[in-house]
């Protein structure tokens, strides 16, 4: 089956992002396919290169890179979300004049119109939320 | 592309505290470029999205309520209220917005897509579609 996965919370504050990891990864291992994973509202938290988690916690920033790695999925971060919630890439910090960049490897910002199409290209979109 | 589905965008959070309304509508905006079937429920507190002359403009919060009146114009077909979760908040259909649809190509007219549902049918509505946004 074709996946389209929605993330709309921040890591660790919420379990959502650990409970849509944990879906992906059986999922990707059962031999299905995730054709995108949207992360929406404060869910593009996932995709900050800056988190720092104590040593003895998981961390679940790289471990959507390291899936993402293993299994070339294509992680997106909403782009108006981003903006208000201060996740920069190389190209947003062009464009909005900022000084510095914090998005983790494997993810990208691009827009709203990413998760309507995967919705539509998907068999089924699960949404993990609070 | 394959052909339109049957999108559903299921709203349950007051419109300000947080920002999921908001968010939500800013998808129901930006899908509209897609063309497909799109219909809108409101339950549990979602239903407060609905309610005429809100104003948080002393909260400096953004007024987005009219922009649900435009949502016709963005190929929105049905507007589902949940009934019970309206009168658990004892309101009533007559203190929500009316939101007029037209069909540009046959020139049909609705005059108010705001549709109040029952359990069973709002039940109904969300399995029969084949995308649930979920905010």
């Amino acid at each position: 089956m074709k996946l389209a996965i929605q993330v709309n919370e921040g890591p660790y504050q919420h379990q959502a992002s650990d409970s849509a990891y944990h879906f992906a990864k059986a999922a990707l291992e059962k031999g299905h396919e995730v054709c995108r994973v949207f992360f929406y509202h404060d869910g593009v938290y996932n995709g900050s290169r800056l988190t720092t988690p104590p040593q003895d916690d998981r961390n679940v920033v790289a471990r959507w890179v390291d899936l993402a790695e293993a299994y070339d999925l294509d992680l997106v971060l909403c782009v108006a979300a981003a903006q208000r919630r201060g996740l920069v890439d190389d190209g947003e910090a062009k464009r909005n004049a900022k000084d510095a960049t914090n998005i983790a490897p494997r993810f990208r910002i691009s827009g709203l119109g990413q998760l309507v199409e995967a919705a539509i290209l998907a068999d089924r979109l699960v949404v993990f939320g609070d | 592309m394959p052909t339109s589905k049957k999108f559903m965008y299921l709203n349950r959070r007051a419109p300000y505290g947080t920002i999921y309304a908001w968010e939500s509508l800013e998808v129901v905006l930006i899908g509209a470029a897609f063309d497909q079937e799109v219909s809108l429920m409101f339950a549990d507190d979602g239903v407060y999205q609905l309610v005429k002359g809100s104003d948080p403009s002393e909260a400096e919060m953004k007024n987005f309520l009219a922009t649900y009146r435009t949502l016709g114009d963005y190929g929105v077909r049905h507007m589902f209220v949940h009934q019970a979760s309206l009168e658990a908040r004892g309101l009533t259909q007559a203190d929500l917005i009316e939101v007029a649809w037209e069909d540009l190509d046959t020139e049909q007219e609705v005059d108010n897509i705001v549709e109040v549902v029952d359990t069973d049918q709002a039940a109904c509505l969300i399995a029969e579609s084949e995308v649930v946004f979920s905010f």
